[in-house]
């Protein structure tokens, strides 16, 4: 099951050129972009794990994409995504967000129904992925 | 396999120079910075070199990206800097950087303070300057010799890999004094092997120093009386004659000075009218009050 999140979550995968090509949109607008990644697909999952600090004041995608050459050589089996902030005053926060890398084989999730008082059902979502260890979970 | 084109198509050379506006920026350069003929001609060529490769890549001949990192080596205050800022004007027009700002650093900007704090420094630095240029002042101060464990060379061994890897990403260019970098590419070839232009900045002769001091006058609105006109061509020579002297630098800071005794000079005048002439005139007395003018121990202090 293909994991969607993010700005384009709609789209298919960008390809290099579609990354640059909203790097240079992102550097253009001031915004600072930062990488994180993760192995757990769970869509509660907020907070990803940052790959290095966010890089200010950058002025090309050259920059960037060496960052995100060296993420994907590090961790090629994990999600990764772009996050552009933007510190105008009022926003301050996250403006784009799209996946950039994903695992090869992406399992998908397992409903869990637990029965509880009555006939009341909870439902659980959870990855496969999940039930191996971190780092192991995307061979 | 090369694409080929037709033999007898002619390349317009003046519709791509004038398409470059790189001419304009050359004779800027011409106007405003004295002297540095060597400079100068090395910028020429290549800037024609980079306009004839892209002439040569729409012709379909082969033109692979020429190694661009540069050296430049002189004295204080011989426009290594300003030279620098218009050399990333220069790539920037000729569509070698693609952004063409310029990022200036020293070692303290590059090198880090404990282990593992160097490489994620450096490598900012090195992120930061990328679609443009990368100047590193004092460059020499990156390789310490006396100290085996510093973590200058982890910086050279990163900036190698960069200027290697990534020559249309970012252009380096290193400066400091002559006799030092020197030095510092002695014991580092590697680096010294990628940099394909070395260019030497030569010291200012006393007359170019006074063009100097006249152009930076003009840009400030200020000009010289004929006497004080006397006073600087001999304030030039006894300051040259003095030690850590740095050129155009030690010409701005002498012209600081003398503006700074021209506004005491009126204030101390009191009352009475002033005019536009008084406000823009620097007398002899402006430079003669100077230290250069007294006995030479009093005057080694000044820098």
């Amino acid at each position: 099951m293909r994991l969607t999140q993010g700005t384009f979550s709609f789209l298919p995968d960008l390809s290099d050129d579609q990354i640059r090509a909203q790097i240079e949109y992102c550097l253009a607008q001031g915004w600072a972009l930062s990488i994180e990644y993760t192995d757990d697909p769970h869509p509660r999952n907020t907070y990803w794990e940052m790959f290095g600090p966010p890089m200010f004041d950058l002025r090309d995608t050259a920059g960037v994409m060496t960052e995100l050459e060296d993420v994907r050589r590090t961790f090629p089996g994990h999600y990764i995504k772009l996050n552009a902030f933007d510190s105008t005053r009022g926003f301050e926060t996250i403006r784009l967000s799209f996946i950039v890398n994903r695992p090869r084989h992406e399992p998908g999730f397992r409903l869990v129904r637990e029965e509880s008082a009555g006939r009341t059902v909870r439902y659980t979502v959870h990855a496969y992925a999940a039930d191996r260890p971190e780092g192991e979970r995307y061979e | 396999m090369t694409p080929v084109a037709p033999t007898d198509d002619t390349l317009d050379l003046g519709a791509a120079l004038a398409d470059s506006h790189v001419a304009e920026v050359l004779a800027t350069l011409d106007a405003e910075l004295i002297g540095l003929a060597p400079v100068k001609t090395r910028i020429r060529e290549i800037a024609a070199l980079l306009l004839v490769e892209k002439l040569r890549m729409q012709a379909g001949l082969s033109a692979g990206p020429p190694s661009l990192h540069m050296s430049f080596t002189g004295n204080p205050g011989t426009g290594k800097t300003t030279i620098a800022l218009r050399m990333a004007e220069i790539l920037h027009l000729l569509g070698y950087v693609r952004k063409g700002h310029l990022v200036a650093v020293t070692r303290d900007d590059l090198v880090g303070q404990f282990i593992g704090h160097t490489a994620p420094k450096t490598k900012e630095v090195l992120k930061r300057a990328m679609g443009g240029v990368l100047f590193i002042d004092e460059a020499y101060f990156l390789y310490r010799p006396e100290n085996e464990r510093d973590y200058g060379q982890e910086v050279i061994e990163i900036l190698l890999q960069v200027m290697e890897n990534q020559r249309d990403d970012l252009v380096v260019i290193l400066a400091g004094y002559r006799d030092r970098m020197s030095r510092f590419f002695a014991s580092n070839p590697g680096m010294s092997s990628r940099i394909a232009h070395h260019i030497d900045f030569p010291d200012y002769a006393p007359d170019e120093l006074h063009d100097i001091a006249l152009l930076m006058l003009g840009q400030l609105q200020y000009r010289l009386s004929p006497d004080a006109e006397r006073a600087l061509v001999e304030y030039i020579e006894r300051r040259r004659a003095q030690p850590n002297f740095a050129n155009a630098r030690s010409v701005r800071n002498a012209l600081d000075r003398a503006r700074l005794r021209q506004a005491n000079r009126l204030f101390s005048r009191g009352g009475g009218s002033l005019t536009r002439d008084d406000l823009m005139t620097i007398e002899a007395e402006d430079i003669r009050a100077s230290r250069v003018f007294k006995d030479p121990a009093a005057s080694e202090a000044e820098r």
